[in-house]
């Protein structure tokens, strides 16, 4: 007599040993299709600024001597070793030996020099330019050394060195990377179907670990219903970074997906024009300060928490400080400053947004704050390049809402014709004093000064860190879900 | 009639110059720099020169108007300033999704509107008519945006049978490629179909009051043959110019319709070369637009002054 137990427990062995070819199928899974929001309008990291071409090209197709890793670290790369000599100025590079490009043209140290040369040429349209210009020469004493000399120290000079701009090409190939990649990474380049999707395979000839995948493709979808869709359905694995926050409840309750919220280095902040009045009053930059609530702000874009901030700085960096305490949400202060200022009954201005939803979004919010103060700032939408023209380069603008997106770019506060044109000299000397301090510790406690600094002067609106919304197949291990540098690299990627 | 030709010939080659010169001023006057866009916030000065003269932007614009125009007449349409390849190949490779899809939601409208209309025709005033009638109304009001949602929340999210969006390409196999057209064809086919339906029904009504008809009845022919034999060819007629008069709005639509299904067509490619400003290819595709419209314009003024001699007198 079988009882009920023995009968249910029975239809659960049986119901696991259905399931148990579909496991075995699930592990011979050998592939992955990786959906992004934007499509690289090239191919090749060395001369244009898009985002979207790192996040294809860089690790996977393309690899620099150095490259970042999860946790924002520098970790060897086409080099194996570097020494830095007690001049400050000289580095050693060992290059890996065996490493191949996947035209099957061996990596020298004659690559490095042609690549590092070429992003200075006079015709180059290498977007980083100023990563290597503290080079004064490049030396190869043999095929497996390279030295650089650098005119004076440079602090983050290798870590600029594991950006998409600084990867390594070859002399015949380096012309057709925008349409035709070949590089030294753990995928080769195989298709581009433009407008939908591109499709890379393993390079079985790679120098370092053998890649758990044979193919990946990556997927371009804009919109933000048809990202949501296309996860729902099963037709990707992963998007890198939902543009649809207002989904994430859903795609959490889906057991299928795993969804995490990391950061990015992209900074979001209302931009200000320093230069024009009233901005170039520090009592009224203080006043907009107390306006914003960030926490709404935040809220109101992505209806979930996202990290604040209270200064130029990402929380990713070893030397970041919380600030968001140096001007708490305070309408009552922010109307008294303004009185101060001698703006008893507020202001009119404009506020200048680009395209992205997170602009926009918070744009809505922010003048709705700075109503409350009497800062009647008029909405302005624009497109890209009007932006990059008007605000940009004329600094034809009140106030802005744009995320920067370079990591430890807080050295953009010290150009004196940026365009928050803030143009102060003791912070100035405090980024010189930094480019020029190796020691780690040393130069975290003057970054933590330079936070300070922007935080105090209200230079700039501080708003949030950009979230890097990951959602992924939950059986797909190894997606980055912090952005230290905007990369996803496949070699990571494995099936449960 | 060969002076009339000769006279519209010349109006047909000022029409598209005017056409051109208009499109190149007004997108020369458009703020912002496309090398400015494409080394983004760091570039360095020199870097934005050696890219402006990469993209031949440093030309003086008439210079530059004059060479765009001698590339339209030997057919080189210049390089994309965005994925720097011949924006000829770009424009071939996306007609090659556009157009099976506005075919296939051509196919599918008729197919789905023409028998409906005719059975709306057949049960004039009764519950089917009733019902037609009523498919009609909510296929005009329903944006077809929603309605591709809508498809692909049952279809891909629900049942998983279809693609939620995206294209494989022609590589990946005829029926791979046709699956994922299948449901923008629909949605792009859906209003379509509604006014195929009320012009089929409408014409179908005043053909069968037609003297022919009544004879083909006489005869003692069925109802059934009566309508496809005799009516239903005279009926078409006018569904066939509100076929052709359709065909812009088919564009528009197809434009929506791609970016809801992420399909890498020509509405597309128009809507993210605005912008990335792209110009060279917004100028391109703008001017390819306009120079279609007035060549079927003149085709058709052609064969009307065929048609009608007092016409070319004019």
């Amino acid at each position: 007599m079988t009882t009920r137990r023995e009968l249910l427990a029975g239809a659960g062995l049986a119901a696991l040993a259905a399931q148990l070819p579909v496991v075995a199928l699930a592990q011979a899974k050998d592939s992955v299709t990786i959906a992004q929001t934007l499509e690289p309008p090239t191919l090749d990291p060395t001369s244009g600024a898009a985002q979207a071409i790192r996040e294809v090209t860089l690790q996977n197709i393309f690899e620099g001597l150095v490259k970042i890793d999860r946790t924002g670290k520098i970790q060897p790369c086409l080099a194996e070793s570097w020494q830095i000599a007690d001049d400050n100025v000289t580095y050693r590079f060992k290059l890996r030996q065996g490493a191949k490009f996947h035209d099957d043209t061996p990596f020298t140290s004659e690559q490095v020099k042609f690549s590092f040369e070429r992003a200075v040429a006079p015709d180059s349209t290498n977007a980083q330019r100023q990563l290597f210009a503290p080079i004064a020469e490049i030396a190869t004493p043999d095929p497996a050394t390279v030295v650089i000399k650098l005119k004076q120290p440079t602090a983050n000079f290798l870590f600029g060195l594991a950006w998409g701009d600084a990867v390594i090409v070859a002399p015949a190939t380096a012309a057709n990377n925008k349409t035709n990649p070949v590089g030294t990474g753990p995928f080769k380049f195989v298709r581009w179907n433009r407008g939908d999707r591109l499709e890379l395979a393993r390079n079985d000839g790679y120098w370092g670990e053998k890649p758990a995948l044979a193919k990946a493709t990556f997927r371009f979808m804009s919109d933000p219903q048809a990202q949501v869709a296309a996860l729902r359905a099963g037709d990707v694995d992963a998007h890198t970074n939902l543009s649809a926050p207002e989904a994430v409840p859903q795609l959490k309750a889906d057991a299928k997906l795993k969804v995490t919220i990391g950061g990015t280095e992209g900074e979001t902040v209302l931009a200000t024009n320093n230069a024009k009045p009233p901005f170039d009053n520090l009592k009224v930059r203080q006043a907009i300060a107390y306006a914003l609530d960030r926490k709404a702000i935040a809220l109101g874009v992505y209806g979930f928490d996202v990290t604040l901030i209270g200064s130029h700085f990402s929380p990713l960096h070893p030397a970041y400080v919380d600030l968001t305490g140096t001007y708490p949400y305070d309408p009552a202060k922010a109307k008294a400053l303004l009185k101060e200022a001698g703006f008893p009954n507020g202001f009119n201005c404009t506020l200048k947004l680009p395209p992205p939803s997170y602009a926009r979004r918070s744009g809505e919010i922010v003048a709705a704050l700075l109503a409350q103060v009497g800062i009647n700032a008029a909405i302005e939408p624009l497109e890209f390049p009007q932006w990059l023209e008007r605000v940009f380069r004329n600094k034809d603008y009140d106030l802005s809402i744009i995320a920067h997106t370079e990591p430890l770019d807080i050295d953009i506060y010290a150009r004196d014709t940026y365009y928050f044109q803030y143009k102060d000299p003791s912070f100035k000397e405090l980024i010189a004093k930094i480019a020029v301090t190796l020691p780690e510790a040393e130069r975290n406690a003057l970054y933590k000064q330079a936070q300070e600094k922007l935080a105090r002067d209200a230079v700039n609106g501080f708003l949030f860190i950009l979230p890097k919304i990951t959602v992924a197949n939950a059986a797909l291990e190894g997606m980055w879900t912090d952005w230290p540098l905007p990369v996803t690299p496949l070699a990571e990627l494995r099936w449960r | 009639m060969i002076g009339y030709i000769l006279r519209r010939l010349v109006a047909l080659g000022l029409t598209l110059l005017a056409a051109a010169l208009v499109i190149f001023v007004v997108l020369e006057i458009l703020p912002g720099d496309p090398a400015a866009v494409t080394l983004g916030l760091n570039a360095a000065p020199e870097a934005l020169a050696a890219l402006r003269a990469e993209m031949g932007l440093d030309k003086p614009a008439v210079l530059r108007f004059f060479l765009w125009l001698g590339g339209l007449v030997t057919g080189d349409l210049g390089q994309s300033y965005t994925y720097r390849v011949p924006v000829l190949q770009l424009i071939a490779e996306r007609t090659a999704v556009t157009l099976p899809l506005a075919l296939m939601a051509i196919a599918l409208a008729m197919a789905i509107g023409i028998p409906l209309g005719m059975l709306a025709a057949s049960r004039h005033g009764r519950l089917a008519d009733a019902g037609v009638m009523a498919f009609a109304q909510a296929g005009l009001a329903i944006p077809n945006f929603w309605f591709g949602l809508l498809l692909v929340l049952v279809f891909a999210v629900g049942l998983g049978w279809l693609p939620a969006g995206g294209f494989p390409g022609w590589q990946s196999g005829f029926g791979t490629a046709l699956k994922a057209l299948l449901m923008p064809a629909l949605a792009l086919a859906l209003p379509q179909a509604a006014i195929i339906a009320r012009v089929t029904r409408s014409s179908m009504l005043d053909t069968l009051q037609e003297d022919f008809v009544r004879t083909a009845r006489a005869k003692g022919l069925s109802e059934g043959t009566t309508m496809r034999r005799h009516a239903l060819r005279n009926a078409l007629i006018p569904v066939v110019t509100i076929l052709g008069l359709q065909f812009s709005v088919l564009i528009a639509g197809a434009i929506i319709i791609e970016n809801v299904f992420a399909l890498p067509g020509l509405g597309r490619l128009v809507f993210q070369a605005i912008a990335q400003h792209d110009l060279i290819v917004v100028k391109d595709l703008v001017m390819l637009f306009a120079g279609l419209a007035i060549l079927i314009n003149f085709a058709v003024e052609l064969l009307y002054g065929l048609i009608d001699p007092r016409l070319r007198q004019s």
